[in-house]
């Protein structure tokens, strides 16, 4: 009896509802947690996985040595290298293509590289205005790889303890 | 200077008079209208811990301008089956009683355009002349969903047209009056004086069923998003999309001044009777603490943000749900309580009925 009477009253007083108004209420003055984009971003791990890039021995000599371990590891079959032998005996490649429409992101050929040849930089805001220009050659690889040395250094330094 | 103000006013033909008058009610309530959108939009976008607009203009205050310039300037377009004559007087016949209605609201003492006897009568009218205007829009685009929708809005409005109407025969029995402006006077006194205490059942019932009368959420089956796209409306493009929302909104506000009028006293200051007659002398705050359109805005603004408020707060009601608290919960109630009421002003219950 005295429940119902209570119910009676909780219902016609409006009661549960204005405990969701309640809710909904202090949420108009809580800390907003927006990020407005263009103008701030979220911080991105030294890990990120954005556009590939070649680096190069502080010497200028390029790293790949044409193993070819990337190209097996790659789940999306995104990687193609042709490679022969250069005039002082070293291998090279003569063709490193990376397909971007087949790439999945996914970081192996990074993993699988010996010599920290093949990498993915934090670069995240890229695009391609003709067909045929999401294939990264070998010259754009290494030109991406020149332009951010430093910053992909940097954040290899940063997760050296956890490899 | 005054006085030649006064008589160059005096002597202007009546229909320009009126006509002035007119522009000076509906402009401020355009522009209110607009910057509802725009409140709405950040009032909903803080409940959900966004930040809502703020890309248009210092921090976004020109997003319903350009909200408006955008609608204005795109395609009218007109289905091929549709009724090309009833869809496209069918916005105007939706924001013609919305901006009717202002015509008997009075914002302050004498402050009216039309201070006529059966002002509440008019009132009741023309909101329920609102419905054309969206049965039609249903009706002449030739479209399932919006067929839906606007047999849904149809209903619910006409259901919830009595609940409301029953709350407003307890606010005529209390003063006595049908005359908006008599009904705000026979509040006067103080805070203790204004219906809301007395007639407060009906004050819920009444604020509840504009809700529904505007097809607001909770009660926005009408348009129903996540169910008939957007319901009536779902044909409409450019500029007769926009005067459906006009009047949306222009409603929504009405419904808003209309409550504040009815059950809390208007343009009525609460601070009335209860500081000293001293305290309304001071120079600018006198003029603040005592009675005046201010209050009416205040009291009007603050309805409006509870709109904004459930819109934020609650789920869609289920149509059947809907049907049941209009008939079965509100009906009642409020004839419960006009019986109640009755007794009371038979009675002479002070200080309200004495």
């Amino acid at each position: 009896m005295g429940t119902a009477i209570r119910q009676f009253f909780k219902t016609f007083l409006l009661w549960e509802l204005l405990l969701g108004m309640k809710l909904t209420g202090r949420h108009l003055f809580e800390r907003k947690i927006t990020v407005q984009y263009p103008d701030e971003t979220t911080p991105i791990s030294p890990r990120f996985r954005g556009l590939h890039a070649l680096r190069r021995y502080p010497n200028g000599e390029e790293r790949c040595i044409a193993c070819k371990l990337c190209e097996a590891v790659c789940p999306a079959l995104a990687i193609t290298i042709e490679s022969e032998q250069r005039d002082d005996g070293t291998r090279r490649t003569t063709r490193y293509d990376i397909d971007l429409f087949k790439c999945i992101y996914c970081g192996f050929c990074e993993e699988a590289c010996p010599v920290d040849s093949i990498v993915e930089t934090h670069i995240q805001h890229y695009h391609f205005e003709n067909r045929g220009e999401q294939i990264m050659t070998k010259d754009k690889l290494l030109a991406i790889g020149d332009k951010y040395e430093k910053e992909i250094a940097a954040a290899r330094a940063v997760d050296a303890p956890y490899r | 200077m005054q006085q030649a103000m006064i008589q160059f006013w005096e002597g202007l033909p009546l229909i320009v008079q009126i006509n002035l008058k007119i522009m000076a009610i509906l402009t401020p309530l355009m522009l209110a209208v607009a910057y509802t959108t725009f409140a709405e939009r950040k009032i909903i976008g803080y409940m959900q811990v966004r930040v809502g607009p703020n890309r248009v203009g210092p921090r976004g205050w020109l997003q319903p301008i350009a909200d408006a310039l955008k609608l204005l300037t795109k395609e009218v377009v007109i289905p091929t089956n549709a009724n090309r004559y009833l869809f496209l007087i069918a916005p105007v016949l939706a924001i013609a009683p919305a901006l009717a209605a202002w015509a008997v609201v009075p914002f302050d003492d004498g402050m009216v355009l039309a201070d006529i006897n059966a002002g509440l009568l008019f009132l009741l009218a023309l909101t329920s002349m609102g419905v054309y205007g969206i049965i039609i829009a249903g009706w002449a685009s030739n479209s399932r969903y919006a067929l839906l929708g606007s047999m849904r809005s149809a209903a619910q409005i006409i259901s919830y047209e009595i609940a409301m109407g029953f709350a407003l025969v307890g606010v005529i029995m209390a003063a006595g009056s049908l005359n908006v402006g008599e009904i705000v006077m026979a509040q006067q006194g103080s805070v203790y004086h204004w219906f809301l205490l007395p007639l407060f059942p009906l004050f819920l019932v009444y604020f509840i069923s504009g809700v529904a009368e505007t097809n607001r959420a909770p009660f926005d089956v009408a348009e129903g998003e996540s169910e008939i796209v957007a319901g009536f409306h779902v044909e409409y493009s450019g500029m007769a999309f926009a005067v459906f929302f006009l009047a949306e909104y222009a409603n929504m506000i009405l419904i808003s001044a209309l409550t504040a009028l009815l059950f809390l006293g208007g343009w009525l200051s609460p601070f009335e009777g209860i500081l000293p007659e001293s305290a309304f002398a001071i120079p600018v705050l006198g003029w603040l603490l005592d009675s005046g359109i201010h209050w009416f805005l205040i009291k009007t603004a603050f309805f409006l943000f509870l709109f904004l408020w459930f819109r934020a707060t609650f789920p869609r009601y289920r149509y059947d749900h809907i049907m049941r608290l209009g008939w079965k919960v509100l009906i009642p109630v409020t004839i419960v309580w006009l019986f109640v009421a009755g007794v009371a002003v038979a009675i002479g219950v002070g200080p309200w009925f004495a």
